[in-house]
């Protein structure tokens, strides 16, 4: 279990990266977005992978660790979806504004000699 | 310790030798002290409250801004006055606000007698000041910003005398700066304030830094920032290692404050301020401040060779430096400029000395210097004022004019040159008689003697010109104006220190006395010399000396008067060193070119490589603490791998990496498959007994997918070129293997350190905390929303205060957008359609953009209100199962999207009121009131309802109200998503319309 998710944060970090370093800002966009998969998974997987564990109370008694999955890096993650949301908006109309007042999609602003 | 000759005299001379007893004071309880102590606040918040007030003045009211300053100052000054008897008997005052107690920043005063004298020095000459600027400030200058940073200046420099901690010390004196910089900058029309202004606040504020750094490390080696702690460990942080580090810091706070060669040169620029101005700044207060850290260290810093070197070289210097340099002086004001700094240097002598008798002398002298420069920069802008001018070439014969005036500042030079029967003499004997002292057997000691005495004879030359090149000699010819006596207030505040300088010079132990002694004793303590205030010791080498630096300065200037009368600005040869021309060519050269220079060396405007270099350090910050750690990989678990699971991840990486590879030229193949790598994200969270982040996960991943679809037509076209790996240049093919290694690199770090982690046991987090309390006292038994609105709700509103930000910001960029040329055009579907509405008579034009997807967009119309109610559901569970604010208004958000999507924007605008600006706003306002709302009831910030539903009078209120915080979160998730998204919808519907403007015009011009 552990294996298989740490192979998939490590296969979409690697495309975020490899996509970060491109030129094209539709491809920073869309490796912002792959990474953010990587850390929120990354995140959550701080707490260890429990499958079948209740992640709702019990209200008879009170709740620990061993009975439960933990709760912290789910809160994390969760505040961190959104504001990943808010964060690719604002990257997308900044590349949107970007290409209008230059003309360009590339990251500087302005086509290099190569690529 | 007491074996200046001086003390011998003092101890067979006389009874008027000031000795306070210590029983003539009061004695005052340790609760009137205490009573006392809480009115030191006073003399911060007055002036800084006065400043504020008084900037609303209207700027014509010149009486009434003048009075109100004046009241404030006045107040200060009376009870700084009231507070002598507390001070007097040794006892020191202490007010306290914790402030950040845990960092040991706490907001003391403290006033003992030094600080006492400080203050008294500042809100005295403050008041004549006032009184003074009432009269000098022209009807055109905006009184009211004067007054304002006058009162404000006032009110840090007491904030400087009075801390009693060393951070507020640093506070204090870093507003100094800036207030001063103000100050000189007043007149801001004029070019050379503005230079002033800089050069001072460039100086003084890079010493000030350097101060702060070493009481930073002064705090650590005492162990506290308290004043009163650091006094009493002066053999710790003498004998400590970073004794020196700490001294060399600490100078150059207080050798540039107090305009210490090197760094005196800004002290003459900024003689650009107001006459009111500098006579505060140079005399009593802003310079003084570096003398004053002096003197208040003096006793944990002072005794030391190295101390004894290096200040007292610098004051040695500048004394001789400033007093040569002031002789040559054209400009009253610089003349007297010049002769503060040599006035500075000779009290840091004396505090370099490191023997109680000169530290008292300093004391003294600091006293003096204050009254005497105070009344003689008055004059001069009297003179200034009322004459047109300052250039002493041109003022002669005053006397005829003015008597008074030039009687008052005749006294107050010959104070200045230290004339006998004024008070500058007695301080100058006290400062003869330690030079002639041996402190320590070097070359430095056995100089000050001499160089005191040359020193001496310069300040006697400059004192003398200012009085016979103003006052005497021939009639003054083309003056600006016809000069005259100045109004009867305006010379009040010189009368009175020139009355003091007179009073204290000959009866100095009657009046001075106590409070100087009052002084002395709290910076010394035990080590409180014997001295001696009288005006007559008997013939001894300082008398001598007096006489022989008299008679010489005399003699010097009726040698050099003929030179003086015509000579141009500034000392032979010393002028064309020019410290201000020497401090903007260092500063440009490393502000501008050093700085472009390292600039176009290591930096770049490229993104690419920046971002590269931002990996490769996170990668090395990432793989250094591993491998110095002595990091073991993990035993590699395969058994217990779910297939399905397993399936599921290679579905996910195929994704992952079909998403990378297909986005330059497919951008929507890349995006579907990046939807792809998020749904399989969404169900590991599932699997994972995470439903919480599931559901968040798989409305966000719609919302995302949505939001790029439709940013997706602004981009520009990319077709497909075949690449021929012979056509590709190498260095292209470089960088992409060297980010392809970078990126395997980052991708294989995180997964063996996501692996490893994940294979070891949780160790015993805050987790069980949550855990155990989540329904206890938060009420909630989804332990994950409860974190979220209850035990971390204040995070939670600073995350929705950004999503609100960030929604703002999109939507203001949005505004001001314009697309290209080429994304203008009609979408190749839509033309498709139009085409066949063209070929077919019966049918009208956009028929069958109307139809299209007619099915799905009714079933998408319908669903508007269960999504509502999807909405609601998650949003009421949301306490207790997964859900929450977060899901449903993203939730919520989707209906609305889905209406834009099947009606298009006018469509749904004309049939649905939407206000996402109003509903963000809503939601931060019940999400904050919330928050606020436990303050009612006498709790902390956003307490939740464990405490608010056991109130007696509402009873048991069946709502928490973290449902009411959660309820903003929503209201505000939904606001801001929809804000973005349909931000982002119109501009399909603005951008026909600008293109049809562009027609409209085109058309025109064409006619």
């Amino acid at each position: 279990m552990e294996l298989i998710l740490s192979a998939g944060i490590g296969a979409l970090t690697a495309s975020g990266v490899y996509l970060l370093l491109r030129p094209r800002t539709y491809q920073v966009i869309i490796g912002l977005s792959l990474l953010s998969y990587a850390v929120n998974l990354f995140i959550f997987g701080m707490g260890r992978l429990r499958v079948n564990a209740p992640p709702v109370l019990d209200p008879a008694g009170a709740g620990d660790l061993a009975s439960y999955t933990d709760p912290v890096p789910q809160a994390l993650v969760l505040t961190a979806i959104v504001i990943g949301f808010a964060m690719t908006a604002l990257f997308l109309v900044v590349l949107l504004a970007s290409r209008g007042f230059t003309g360009t999609d590339h990251v500087d602003g302005r086509e290099q000699r190569h690529d | 310790m007491i074996r200046a000759s001086f003390a011998v005299v003092a101890s067979s001379d006389t009874p008027a030798g000031t000795q306070v007893a210590l029983s003539n004071i009061p004695n005052e309880g340790n609760g009137t002290i205490e009573y006392a102590g809480k009115l030191l606040p006073v003399f911060i918040l007055a002036p800084f409250a006065g400043s504020l007030i008084v900037i609303f003045f209207p700027s014509d009211q010149r009486g009434a801004t003048a009075w109100f300053a004046g009241a404030i100052a006045l107040v200060c000054f009376l009870v700084t006055a009231g507070l002598y008897p507390f001070v007097a008997s040794g006892g020191v005052l202490h007010y306290q606000l914790d402030w950040i107690p845990e960092l040991g920043l706490n907001f003391t005063l403290r006033m003992d007698g030094f600080a006492w004298l400080f203050s008294a020095l500042i809100t005295a000459i403050g008041v004549l000041i006032v009184l003074y600027a009432r009269y000098y400030m022209a009807a055109e200058d905006p009184v009211p910003r004067f007054f304002a940073l006058f009162l404000a200046f006032m009110a840090s420099m007491l904030g400087v005398v009075l801390s009693g901690n060393l951070i507020l010390l640093a506070v204090f004196w870093e507003l100094t700066s800036i207030v001063s910089f103000l100050l000189i900058g007043y007149w801001h029309h004029n070019a050379h304030a503005r230079d002033g202004a800089r050069i001072a606040l460039t100086m003084t504020g890079m010493g000030g830094l350097c101060m702060m750094v070493g009481l930073l490390i002064m705090g650590r080696i005492v162990g506290s920032y308290d004043l009163d702690a650091v006094l009493a460990s002066g053999d710790a942080i003498r004998n400590h290692p970073l004794y020196l580090t700490v001294l060399i810091l600490l100078l150059l706070g207080a050798l540039t404050k107090s305009a210490q060669f090197p760094f005196h040169f800004w002290l003459p620029h900024a003689m650009a301020a107001p006459t009111p101005v500098s006579a505060y700044l140079h005399s009593a207060t802003m310079v003084k401040a570096g003398v004053f850290l002096l003197a208040r260290l003096w006793p944990v810093m002072a005794g030391t060779e190295a101390w004894f070197w290096i200040v007292g070289l610098a004051g040695l210097t500048t004394l001789l430096l400033g007093a040569y340099f002031a002789i040559f002086q054209q400009d009253l004001k610089g003349l007297l400029a010049y002769s503060t700094i040599s006035h500075l240097g000779l009290i840091t002598v004396l505090l370099s000395l490191g023997s109680p008798l000169a530290a008292v002398a300093a004391v003294f002298h600091i006293v003096n210097h204050a009254t005497f420069k105070a009344s003689l920069f008055m004059a001069a802008g009297i003179i200034d004022h009322e004459t047109g001018t300052r250039d002493m070439r041109r003022l002669s014969g005053l006397f005829h004019y003015m008597p008074i005036t030039a009687t008052l500042a005749m006294v107050a030079s010959a104070a200045m040159a230290g004339v006998p029967l004024l008070n500058g003499f007695l301080s100058k004997e006290m400062f003869f008689a330690e030079a002639i002292e041996t402190h320590l057997a070097n070359a430095l000691d056995t100089m000050t003697p001499y160089v005191a005495t040359i020193a001496s004879m310069f300040a006697v030359t400059y004192s003398l010109r200012f009085i016979h090149g103003v006052f005497y000699g021939s009639m003054p010819k083309d003056l600006p104006t016809k000069p005259h006596e100045p109004p009867r207030w305006m010379r009040a505040p010189v009368e009175f220190l020139v009355l003091a300088c007179l009073v204290v010079g000959i009866i100095p132990a009657q009046t001075i006395g106590p409070f100087l002694h009052t002084a002395v004793v709290s910076i010394l303590g035990d080590r409180t010399p014997q001295y001696s205030l009288a005006v007559w010791h008997g013939w001894n080498i300082p008398l001598i000396m007096s006489f022989v630096a008299l008679s010489g300065g005399v003699g010097l200037y009726f040698l050099m008067r003929s030179y003086l009368a015509t000579s141009i600005e500034g000392p032979p040869v010393f002028r064309l060193l020019q410290g201000q021309r020497i401090f903007e060519r260092v500063l440009v050269t490393l502000s501008w070119k050093w700085a472009r220079s390292l600039e176009q060396r290591l930096g770049t405007r490229r993104l690419q490589p920046q971002m590269c270099f931002v990996v490769l350090l996170a990668l090395a910050a990432g793989a250094l603490p591993l491998l110095l750690g002595g990091f073991k990989l993990p035993p590699l678990i395969i058994r217990g791998i779910d297939p399905a699971f397993a399936l599921l991840w290679v579905i996910g990486i195929a994704c992952a990496v079909g998403s990378a590879y297909q986005a330059k030229f497919h951008r929507l193949a890349s995006l579907v498959l990046l939807g792809g790598a998020g749904l399989v994200t969404c169900i590991t969270f599932v699997w994972l007994s995470a439903p919480d982040l599931a559901i968040t996960q798989l409305l966000v991943e719609i919302v995302t997918t949505v939001l790029i679809l439709l940013g997706l037509r602004w981009l520009p076209k990319r077709i497909e070129q075949p690449e021929d790996s012979e056509d590709l240049p190498f260095r292209i093919r470089l960088r992409r293997l060297r980010d392809f290694i970078l990126a395997i690199l980052a991708g294989g770090g995180m997964m063996l350190i996501a692996y490893t982690i994940m294979t070891r046991p949780l160790p015993e987090t805050i987790a069980s905390y949550f855990l155990e309390r989540a329904y206890t006292e938060g009420g909630g038994t989804n332990v994950v929303n409860v974190i979220l609105v209850d035990f971390r709700g204040f995070d939670t509103l600073g995350e929705i205060a950004v999503l609100c930000i960030v929604a703002l910001t999109v939507f203001a960029l949005l505004l001001r957008f314009r697309p290209q040329a080429d994304s203008l055009e009609t979408p190749e579907q839509q033309r498709v359609q139009n085409a066949f509405d063209d070929d077919h008579p019966d049918r009208a034009a956009g028929d069958s953009v109307a139809e299209y997807l007619f099915v799905p967009s009714v079933i998408m119309r319908w669903m508007f209100p269960i999504t509502g109610l999807l909405a609601a559901y998650l949003f009421l569970r949301g306490h207790d199962l997964p859900g929450g604010g977060f899901a449903a208004g993203i939730a919520m958000s989707i209906g609305f999207i889905l209406q834009y999507m099947s009606g298009g924007t006018r469509w749904v605008e004309e049939r649905l009121r939407i206000h996402p600006l109003r509903w963000m706003s809503f939601g931060l306002l019940v999400a904050a009131a919330t928050g606020a709302g436990s303050w009612l009831f006498g709790y902390p910030f956003l307490t939740s309802h464990a405490q608010y539903a056991t109130l007696p009078i509402v009873g048991k209120f069946p709502l928490a109200s973290a449902i009411l915080f959660d309820l903003g979160v929503f209201s505000l998730v939904l606001g801001a998503t929809v804000l973005m998204l349909i931000a982002l919808a119109h501009q399909s519907v603005r951008a026909p319309r600008a293109h049809m403007r562009a027609a409209r015009a085109e058309k025109e011009g064409v006619r």
